[in-house]
């Protein structure tokens, strides 16, 4: 008996999650007086409430091990991620609590010693695996320094950041980071999640997790506003933004709305010098997962049509996270010739070291 | 939107009866507060009112902290001939809107009512001498216009007070919030509020900005007024979120809830998020029984202005379509600067049943006033 291949065969899955499994597991990579710090201050692991553990969201029941986290060590993503959906190449965006960290010295060594495991314990084990650069947002320098000493390693293909930081990341003092990835061919990576500096909401804390997944994508709205009102696209006209584990069902209604008020504000934001709507086709990529979708086929199919554009959506499964079952990663609606778009021609153009 | 100063009074409507519209977004501002608000305020109040002057949870006491795209975000030619602020003078007002553009129905909401004052009693004193300015300068004068009950919402023990006392008065339709609050408006602090306008058989609404304190997005303070103002319908959502996930409207059964200037067009993608969601998450809200989107249909009004304009426009009537078409009211933000123009603001073919609708009838049945 012969299988078909999934339809997913070959596809560019552009956002998977490998799981820290434990703070030791990253020690071997810090220098003596973070390791010492670690150990005599007792330093938990840093999850965070992004992804609490045993929530339904956080892991699809196939995907949780009986012991430890989802997704933390290459094996398993082998078995449950990259072979089931037989996809070319993933790209690992690991979600650790390094930017809710206070102190810019300990996330720097975080992130530098999240990138040397991720390098070490996947990228090294199976060729089909890319990371982001995680960085220190906490501080621009140190971000910068984090990026230049993994440029040169290919494997690194996008800037992790989360939408969420301290500040808006349109703001300037972000602004040498993106000139450090532009400069590399590396896209920023905005995933959804928060260092928790601010309430998620703009109304102050939620009583429920459901809120504060729900408040990610208030957050890219605002995100997308203020990487296209702060000009970074007219400094850095070589940059796209990737927009993961985001949604894109309210893409177009944002993009009219914010169109619409730079029409009678322009003034404000000389820089934006034409409608943000094509400012974000141009510089904005999503990833596919989750679909939150229309009920029917062919309300998705009237949506697609608002997004104006078949080259903005780059194909994820979200793994481990719960967005589907099954292979049922692709939604009811796409053509033959979207779904491959999405599946390996957008990836490969948005990510210039796929190419 | 625009700011242009040309003359529209007549301009789009030569010749044929203008569709009478509900203008369910007016701002009223007093011409003086020593001529218009004090008679309302005790000693005590306009005192402490001189002393210290309004102080919200935001730095500035004389200004925004964005600064607006125009002075008192307001239409350029909206200024009365005799002076004082936009807004303030009924007879002008009558000239340039509500005549012209034929408004049949107008809701006021005022805007510096007291509400996201860090002083709690004076927040409620003030509230009140606006709930009394309004009857005296506005809806005894001219039937057409309708008063929001101001309550001072971060108390809701004196908020409940004021919907008692006035519940009944033909003159309020509706009582208002801002969106801005201290913690999302479907916390259990807000709950008594919901219950008393229930009970006074009064919709709730909700109206953009506010001083709450915490940072316009998640991830922080924008630098600009656009991203502020484009900010208010992410807000909106939030506070929306926090009301179905909170398990307000099953609560409140007989609750009513509109959204006031914070756009329409980002509701659908909102409903399927949180129905996607509601399906996952329901073990930790199982006090949530129907899915989100059916709360919403059934709970939630929405204000038009500032109206979404996709290109093509017809896109919008997809949107609609999603929304519902018996759950938009029409309104103009008058005397704001980002004006939406009733003779411009829908430029699709539309049924005249269905314009009706829209610029009218779904207003007048919301507010019991057919």
């Amino acid at each position: 008996m012969t299988i078909a291949p999934p339809p997913t065969t070959g596809a560019i899955d552009c956002d998977i999650h490998p799981s820290v499994p434990s703070i030791e597991a990253l020690l071997p990579y810090m220098a003596d007086h973070w390791r010492d710090t670690i150990v005599q201050r007792g330093v938990h692991n840093l999850e965070t409430i992004a992804y609490p553990k045993n929530a339904p969201l956080t892991a699809r029941p196939d995907w949780r091990p009986a012991k430890g986290l989802p997704a933390a060590d290459v094996v398993t993503i082998q078995a449950q991620a990259l072979d089931p959906f037989a996809t070319s190449i993933a790209i690992c965006n690991c979600l650790y609590g390094v930017q809710l960290l206070m102190s810019e010295d300990i996330a720097a060594a975080f992130a530098n010693a999240v990138n040397q495991w991720m390098a070490a314990e996947f990228l090294d084990r199976d060729p089909r695996l890319r990371a982001s650069i995680v960085i220190p947002t906490q501080n621009t320098e140190m971000a910068v320094a984090e990026i230049e000493r993994w440029a040169d390693d290919k494997r690194f293909v996008s800037v992790l950041m989360l939408v969420m930081d301290e500040n808006p990341l349109g703001r300037r003092l972000y602004w040498p980071i993106y000139a450090a990835a532009a400069r590399h061919g590396l896209p920023i990576c905005v995933h959804a999640g928060s260092a928790y500096k601010h309430p998620v909401t703009s109304v102050g804390w939620p009583s429920y997790y459901t809120e504060d997944y729900a408040a990610q994508s208030p957050a890219f709205h605002n995100m997308v506003s203020s990487f296209i009102c702060e000009g970074v696209f007219a400094k850095y006209p070589d940059l796209t933004v990737v927009l993961a584990e985001s949604g894109f069902t309210w893409l177009p209604a944002h993009l009219w709305r914010l169109t619409k008020f730079w029409r009678g504000l322009r003034a404000e934001i000389p820089w934006v010098d034409r409608p943000p709507t094509e400012i974000a086709r141009d510089h904005f990529r999503l990833t596919l997962q989750p679909v939150d979708a229309p009920p029917t086929v062919s309300d998705f199919e009237r949506l697609m049509e608002h997004m104006g554009s078949d080259e903005m959506l780059l194909f994820s499964t979200d793994y481990p996270h719960h967005q589907f079952d099954g292979n049922a990663v692709l939604p009811e609606g796409l053509s033959p010739t979207l779904a491959r778009k999405i599946m390996v021609d957008n990836p490969k153009n948005t990510y210039p070291r796929l190419q | 939107m625009n700011i242009q100063v040309a003359d529209r009074s007549t301009s789009a409507s030569k010749g044929k009866v203008k569709q009478a519209i509900a203008d369910c977004d007016i701002h009223p501002s007093p011409k003086s507060l020593e001529i218009e608000i004090y008679p309302y305020l005790s000693k005590r109040w306009r005192s402490y009112l001189e002393s210290y002057g309004f102080i919200y949870r935001q730095g500035f006491p004389n200004g925004p902290a964005f600064p607006k795209g125009q002075p008192d975000a307001a239409r350029r030619d909206a200024y009365p001939p005799n002076g004082g602020r936009p807004g303030s003078d009924l007879e002008f007002m009558r000239e340039q809107h509500l005549d012209p553009n034929n408004v049949q129905l107008g809701i006021l909401n005022p805007l510096k009512s007291g509400q996201g004052l860090q002083n709690s009693d004076f927040a409620e004193a003030y509230c009140r001498a606006v709930n009394e300015w309004q009857i005296a300068e506005w809806t005894s004068k001219e039937s057409r216009l309708k008063a929001s009950l101001m309550v001072p919402f971060e108390d809701a023990k004196a908020s409940v007070a004021e919907i008692d006392h006035w519940a009944g008065n033909p003159h309020f339709v509706q009582v208002l919030l801002l969106s801005r609050t201290i913690e999302p408006l479907g916390q259990r602090r807000y709950w008594p509020i919901y219950e008393a306008a229930c009970r006074a058989n009064l919709p709730v609404a909700v109206h953009a900005f506010g001083y709450g304190g915490t940072p316009v997005t998640g991830g922080g303070w924008p630098s600009f007024y656009i991203e502020e103002m484009v900010g208010h319908a992410e807000n909106t959502q939030s506070l929306l979120t926090s009301m179905v996930i909170e398990g307000v409207f099953e609560r409140f059964p007989t609750l009513k809830v509109i959204l006031v200037e914070a756009g329409f067009a980002w509701l659908p993608a909102l409903k399927w998020r949180l129905d996607k969601l509601w399906h996952r998450m329901r073990d930790e809200i199982p006090h949530v029984t129907r899915p989100p989107s059916e709360l919403i249909q059934e709970h939630v009004w929405l204000t038009t202005q500032p109206m979404e304009e996709p290109e093509p426009r017809e896109h919008l009537l997809d949107t609609i379509e999603w929304i519902g078409w018996d759950k938009l009211l029409f309104a103009t933000d008058y005397p704001h600067w980002d004006f939406d123009d009733p003779a411009r603001a829908l430029p699709l073919k539309l049924s005249k049943e269905r314009r009706e609708n829209f610029f009218l009838g779904n207003a007048l049945d919301l507010y019991g006033l057919r």
